[in-house]
């Protein structure tokens, strides 16, 4: 059994009480919200007449189903519409902050939390979202429920819930140059599979990770989920303090000093005991990219598609259907598959960095022709943020689309979809069948520096080889 | 499509005709596609139950056979339920009439949004859901009965004789919290959260962010 890791020091401190079924009453520091997810756990509390205990800890946005061309009100679709008046109407009626259209801080939920400093080190953290292992990045014990759940929060902020086992990811090494977060993370699950964290926390340590930015942790923990593990985290730093200084939700003043000594407080320390710890090297991934229909199903990028011998017994039935579905042959390169659509975004890699490591490669180059690319921002903000140092105009004057904030394509559940056997490159994190809004759609997962790549060059390719050769270096 | 009420009380045992969905890992986008997410209610969900797969396999999907309709218990494999924590994809196999999953591991969000709603998750081993769904597919219309509280399943009457002398009988696993959840019918929790209101009071007394880290 783990103890004194960070995941035991906030647990404990959470506690409420024990549960008859054996679970453990969780106190949730912070409850966020979305469209999809809240409506029907806001009409079950009105069915058992309950209002919301803590509407001042709750905090809610739309992401899921906004269109991110025109924004503009009533929405086209008229589900869509339906669904984003409810939310309104929920929180109008209990209390709770609304994050809307046009706010200047609405985005996705996992991108907003954090840039508003709301995540924080030491937090429980809740969403009816498997992504909500984002927030972990600062050192927040932050993780995915159900809508029966969210319902459980809005009534009594807390949660049943049964105590995790913990691993501890230590990453040695560094990241090569090209090699980003997103890359780290693939390799990860494609080494544990999308099963080996079921019954864990991921607590992500050592060199590799203490170098990551805060927008590259929430990348890496973002997708603990597809790794199985219903928690990742990153024990808080000098960099999560730098980060959230100054942010509008952050401590301010002397209060500030006090926090910073708590969250210090609450790291996993030397004599931390772990269920489990697994090694990495950071320096020997390379550039990953999923070639299946699970996010375990990556490759580097000077891979072959795995044969079934290659393979573990169990994971070959899977990848005849992953053969079949993708129209990729066992023992074909990866790189140099043509791509119809291009997209860059998403909670896992829609934040400023991510649109930044893929506007440098896109600077001075062209969109292949026929190929359809498009970046859609993480949040209003991360919107701002980039239109201000330019990004957006480099990837319009490079064939890209430039759109309004949200999930998009992530999901699909906006217009913006895979149509037919599309096959897609995505900076997202799901690759499952039928995942970008086509039945027979595909989606190859990778960083959005390689989304660039790939959108350059109209099929895989590896983003190192363009950033060794800068195409016009006037360009700037 | 179910005409079973939903889950109320006391979850002691369930009967009924059986439907098998074999594969790892099959996860919640292929269990409720995400255009079916479009909704601010449950109902109409069952429509949406494995939607794509069905219509890829045009009417031989198991959800479509007519031998397994009316089923109420589901055998699926490893990591079911995997991806998305949409509650849309236990509700849409509890409307197509889905009241107990039994398979060879969940997702723990999966698991967690079934028992909130109080349909069981039931593990067993690999060889024992392999020949629980071959036994599904050989005599798909024998009614299964499941005892929750011995943690037992097994097919009685009916065809059983047909499938060979012995009743067959499997023995399955649940976790003893969730276990006794079901079964004293303390499952659906909200109730038991809110009525500890004071032990709440002291948990947020003691969390230095909630009052804006006090000297
Ligand atoms: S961006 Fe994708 S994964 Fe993230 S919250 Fe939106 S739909 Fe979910």
């Amino acid at each position: 059994m783990s103890a004194g890791t960070l995941y035991d020091k906030v647990w404990e401190l959470h506690k409420v009480a024990q549960l008859p079924g054996g679970s453990t009453q969780l106190f949730i520091g912070l409850h966020l919200i979305h469209e999809v997810t809240s409506p029907q756990a806001f009409a079950a509390l009105s069915d058992l007449g309950l209002g919301v205990r803590h509407p001042e800890r709750t905090v809610a946005t739309v992401d899921h189903i906004v269109p991110t061309t025109s924004q503009a009100r009533p929405f086209a679709d008229p589900l869509a519409e339906e669904m984003l008046s409810t939310l309104e109407r929920n929180c109008s009626e209990h209390g709770i902050t609304l994050h809307g259209l046009g706010s200047g801080r609405q985005g996705i939920v996992h991108v907003i939390a954090p840039e508003l400093g709301l995540t924080q080190p030491g937090m429980t953290v809740a969403c009816g979202d498997s992504h909500t292992s984002t927030h972990g990045a600062f050192g927040a014990i932050a993780f995915g429920i159900g809508t029966s759940q969210v319902r459980d929060v809005l009534a009594s902020q807390s949660l049943a819930m049964n105590k995790l086992k913990v691993r501890r990811i230590l990453v040695n090494g560094s990241l090569a140059n090209g090699v980003a977060a997103k890359d780290l993370i693939l390799h990860v699950i494609r080494v544990l599979g999308v099963k080996g964290g079921v019954g864990y926390a991921y607590e992500f340590a050592g060199p590799a990770i203490a170098a990551l930015s805060m927008e590259e942790r929430m990348t890496l923990c973002n997708m603990a989920i597809e790794g199985g593990a219903r928690c990742g985290y990153v024990n808080p730093d000098t960099t999560t303090f730098a980060y959230l200084q100054g942010r509008p939700h952050a401590p301010c003043g002397e209060a500030w000093e006090r926090a910073v000594a708590w969250w210090s407080s609450l790291t996993s320390g030397p004599e931390a005991v772990f269920d489990d710890e697994v090694l990495f090297d950071a320096g020997t991934i390379a550039p990953t990219v999923t070639w299946g229909i699970t996010p375990g199903q990556g490759i580097g990028i000077d891979e072959m598609v795995p044969t079934p011998e290659q393979l573990d017994p169990e994971e070959r039935p899977i990848a005849q259907e992953a053969y079949r579905y993708m129209d990729l042959q066992p023992g074909s390169p990866i790189a140099g598959v043509p791509v119809d659509v291009c997209f860059i975004g998403s909670c896992t890699n829609g934040r400023l960095s991510d649109l930044r490591a893929a506007a440098a490669v896109a600077r001075g180059r062209q969109v292949a022709a026929g190929l359809k690319a498009f970046v859609v921002p993480g949040s209003e903000q991360v919107a701002a943020a980039a239109e201000a140092e330019g990004l957006d105009a480099i990837f319009r004057s490079a064939g890209f689309e430039w759109r309004e904030p949200g999930c998009s394509m992530c999901l699909a559940m906006n217009p913006d979809r895979l149509e037919g056997r599309q096959i897609s490159a995505s900076s997202s994190n799901r690759n499952f069948k039928g995942r970008q809004g086509s039945a027979s759609g595909r989606t190859l997962l990778m960083s959005p520096a390689m989304v660039a790549a790939a959108a350059i060059a109209g099929h895989v390719t590896d983003v190192r080889t363009l950033l060794d050769t800068p195409s016009t270096p006037s360009s700037r | 499509m179910s005409s079973t009420p939903f889950p109320t009380g006391p979850i002691r045992s369930c009967r009924g005709r059986t439907v098998a969905v074999v594969g790892d890992d099959i996860d919640t986008d292929r269990i409720i596609p995400a255009r079916f997410l479009k909704c601010v209610s449950f109902e109409g969900l069952a429509a949406g139950a494995f939607a794509d797969d069905r219509a890829e396999l045009a009417g031989r999907h198991p959800f479509d056979r007519p031998e397994h309709q009316g089923a109420v218990l589901l055998v699926v494999n490893r990591n079911f339920g995997c991806g998305s924590s949409r509650e849309h994809a236990p509700q849409a196999l509890m409307r197509w009439g889905i009241r107990a999953v039994i398979g060879e591991s969940f997702s723990e969000i999966f698991f967690g949004n079934c028992l909130a709603m109080g349909i069981p998750c039931l593990g067993l081993g690999h060889d024992e859901a392999k020949a629980l769904q071959a036994f599904v597919a050989a005599h798909p219309e024998q009614e299964l009965e499941l005892d929750l509280e011995a943690l037992e399943l097994r097919a009685s009457g009916g065809e059983a004789g047909a499938a060979g002398g012995e009743a067959p009988f499997w023995t399955l696993q649940l976790a003893e919290g969730p276990h006794r959840m079901l079964v004293s019918g303390q499952w659906d929790g909200t109730g038991q959260l809110v009525a500890h209101d004071s032990e709440l009071r002291t948990t947020a007394g003691r969390l230095p962010y909630l009052a804006g880290f006090p000297a």
